[in-house]
């Protein structure tokens, strides 16, 4: 099963168990552009999958009033980059509510925000975004490598009291993998390990646990062992796996797809020197996107895109 | 149509109540015993409780920076309000909202809140969860003059008439968008006209009339029970207040603020009672004593109560603790 359809089934299944899930976003009868909400509104009919003009404050707005009463909401962002127009909605209303208003109004959001570059998007349509709301207290945040995390994560978002971003870069949709049968949730805080090893440790996430596996396989030839550790979840973050990782090697590296400054990773970077500061036997080596916006000609977009090889220098420095 | 005499009464009482919860509260903010941004609904209670009183009681409010009058007409507890307004453990919101972050959803008051024309993406999705449970509420949405520039509102204005949802977006037009003039803010005007656009009723009254606010606004809730959608009444009213306490209003001729005085909805529909018999001096000071107790109540009860303890500021976060980053 692919990606996709590890979120389309993770919303079906959420749909039939709970009447008061529904969807809303642009384009989502028809899972336009990447399919994921495809033949949603079949089954649950147009009241439950609601095609909502292109108004983003009004769809992340109307998600929350929604929520406050009741229903849960499950918000396609259609592409990440456009949740700017409804930074408000998000950063202000969402995330503030339960808090402000002392415990008395649940908001069980789900933001579902397709991002990452590739393609030649170009910047507005590219941009790994995660990073602006880990600055946001009363966000919940996960960010899924595999159609069996995208599938548990997303349920598990549904199910959770609270808002939750689900992170879905845009080129894993087609990645495939198992997805069992049965209801197998992972829950918020859980790091998953994707690959032993006793070297080094490689922090991940979404498309870079994939380029961290591909350098890890390089790199195994040479004798270096990668352990590549994915949080799954930035908030809450399981640091006691991450830390666990690194009293282990001695070694990280962190590797994120968004620009360097003031980043995910420069924040889990802080993290494991708060945690492990005497683990360490050398500095922690980050791998980022530059600080500049996604450019869209394919030479350009492919400089600014962090890959494996840039995950096997960083290997071996830290190892050197 | 004209409600009944008891239904006047308690306008009356529920306008009085307003003016004279924002008074004190002006005068404890004033002394230091409140803190904060404050702004204050003196001159405008006449939309606060011509809505209100048009709503059911489980029907649904959102408001604004503006908004201890729409609590208080909406049925709030005077004694959670003011000990919210002092910051204090037991206020509504455990201190954590104060006095632009209310909300009382035991009243149906989802929430005061500190950006403008915000309600007005919120009430969509309100309405959506009544038609879901096809529980024949209304969702109130209030926003002030200077919101209506603002993209939310014709966002939300746009996507509650396109799914026919029983909202009712209330315009406070009280002339001044902060400090700068409806005239000078305000393209073509009127806001009500801008329902045209969205092709919902769009009505412009006087605010200071709470009986045509309420006859506004019970109509426009009928509409909305009946499943035909959302409506727009703005509401034309004046602040006799600055925009925050504090504000030295240089923007604005005392004229203004006389002329408010002059059209006093508290006043208005006083006159209105006392020339049908429905009111004397003795029912209308019996009316003002048990409002004023109610209020010193509430300010005893906000003394007497306790600050919140400073490790408090990271509880209410989430649904379920212990949290750790």
């Amino acid at each position: 099963m692919d990606f996709g359809d590890a979120l389309n089934k993770a919303l079906r299944e959420e749909m039939r168990r709970d009447p008061r899930v529904f969807c809303i976003g642009e384009d989502i009868v028809l899972g336009v552009p990447f399919g994921v909400t495809k033949g949603l509104c079949e089954e649950f009919g147009p009241e439950r999958v609601l095609n909502a003009p292109i108004s983003e404050a009004a769809i992340v707005g109307s998600a929350m009033g929604a929520a406050m009463t009741g229903l849960v909401p499950v918000v396609d962002m259609h592409f990440a980059d456009f949740v700017t127009c409804a930074m408000d909605e998000v950063a202000n209303q969402i995330a503030k509510s339960r808090y402000m208003f002392g415990g008395q109004i649940d908001c069980p959001i789900t933001l579902r925000m397709p991002y990452g570059i590739g393609r030649s998007g170009g910047g507005h349509h590219s941009n790994s975004v995660e990073a602006w709301f880990v600055n946001i207290p009363g966000l919940k945040l996960c960010i899924p490598s595999t159609p069996a995390d995208a599938y548990g994560l997303l349920t598990t978002a549904i199910r959770d009291p609270d808002p939750v971003l689900v992170f879905e870069h845009r080129g894993l949709y087609r990645v495939t993998g198992e997805v069992g049968d049965a209801e197998t949730l992972v829950p918020l805080g859980s790091a998953d390990v994707k690959r032993p090893g006793r070297d080094v440790t490689v922090i991940a996430t979404a498309r870079m646990v994939h380029e961290s596996l591909a350098a890890a396989r390089r790199l195994a030839e040479d004798g270096i062992e990668v352990e590549v550790v994915d949080p799954r979840s930035l908030v809450p973050l399981d640091r006691a796996t991450l830390a666990d990782s690194v009293r282990r090697t001695h070694r990280v590296v962190i590797a994120e797809e968004g620009p360097m400054r003031g980043s995910t990773g420069a924040w889990l970077a802080w993290v494991i020197m708060e945690e492990c500061f005497d683990d360490l036997d050398a500095p922690i080596a980050r791998v980022a996107g530059p600080n500049v916006p996604i450019p869209f000609s394919p030479p350009l977009e492919a400089f600014a895109t962090p890959k494996a090889e840039d995950v096997e220098a960083a290997v071996r420095q830290v190892v050197k | 149509m004209t409600p009944a005499p008891d239904r006047l009464l308690a306008m009356y009482a529920g306008m009085l109540r307003v003016r004279l919860f924002e008074e004190r509260v002006r005068e404890l903010f004033a002394g230091g015993r409140i803190p904060g941004f404050l702004h204050t609904s003196v001159g405008q209670e006449a939309v606060a409780v011509g809505v209100c009183a048009a709503l059911r009681p489980d029907d649904y409010v959102l408001s604004t920076h503006r908004g201890h009058g729409h609590l208080v007409a909406k049925g709030g507890s005077l004694r959670g309000l003011m000990a919210e307004l002092y910051g204090k453990a037991n206020g509504i919101c455990h201190g954590k909202g104060g006095t632009m972050h209310i909300a009382d959803a035991s009243v149906g008051y989802l929430g005061a809140n500190g950006v403008l024309a915000a309600g007005c993406v919120l009430a969509p999705g309100v309405g959506l969860s009544i038609k879901h449970r096809r529980s024949g509420q209304v969702v109130v949405a209030f926003f002030g003059d200077g919101a209506a520039n603002r993209g939310p509102f014709h966002e939300g204005v746009n996507l509650a008439a396109l799914w026919k949802l029983p909202v009712i977006f209330v315009c406070e037009n009280n002339r001044w968008a902060s400090t700068s003039a409806h005239a000078l803010s305000t393209a073509g005007g009127s806001i009500a006209a801008r329902a045209a656009g969205y092709g919902i009723p769009g009505e412009s009254i006087d605010g200071n009339d709470v009986l045509a606010v309420w006859d506004a606004v019970t109509q426009a809730a009928a509409r909305g029970r009946r499943g035909d959608g959302p409506s727009l009444v703005e509401a034309h009213t004046i602040r006799w207040v600055g925009h925050f306490e504090g504000d030295p209003q240089a923007y604005r001729s005392k004229e203004e603020v006389a002329a408010g005085r002059r059209t006093d909805p508290v006043a208005r529909l006083e006159r209105l009672l006392r020339d049908a018999k429905v009111l004397d001096d003795a029912h209308a000071q019996r009316v003002r004593d048990g409002i004023v107790a109610e209020i010193d109540d509430a300010v005893a009860h906000a003394e007497a109560s306790p600050l919140p303890e400073p490790h408090e500021a990271l509880t209410d976060l989430f649904a379920s603790y212990p949290w750790r980053d």
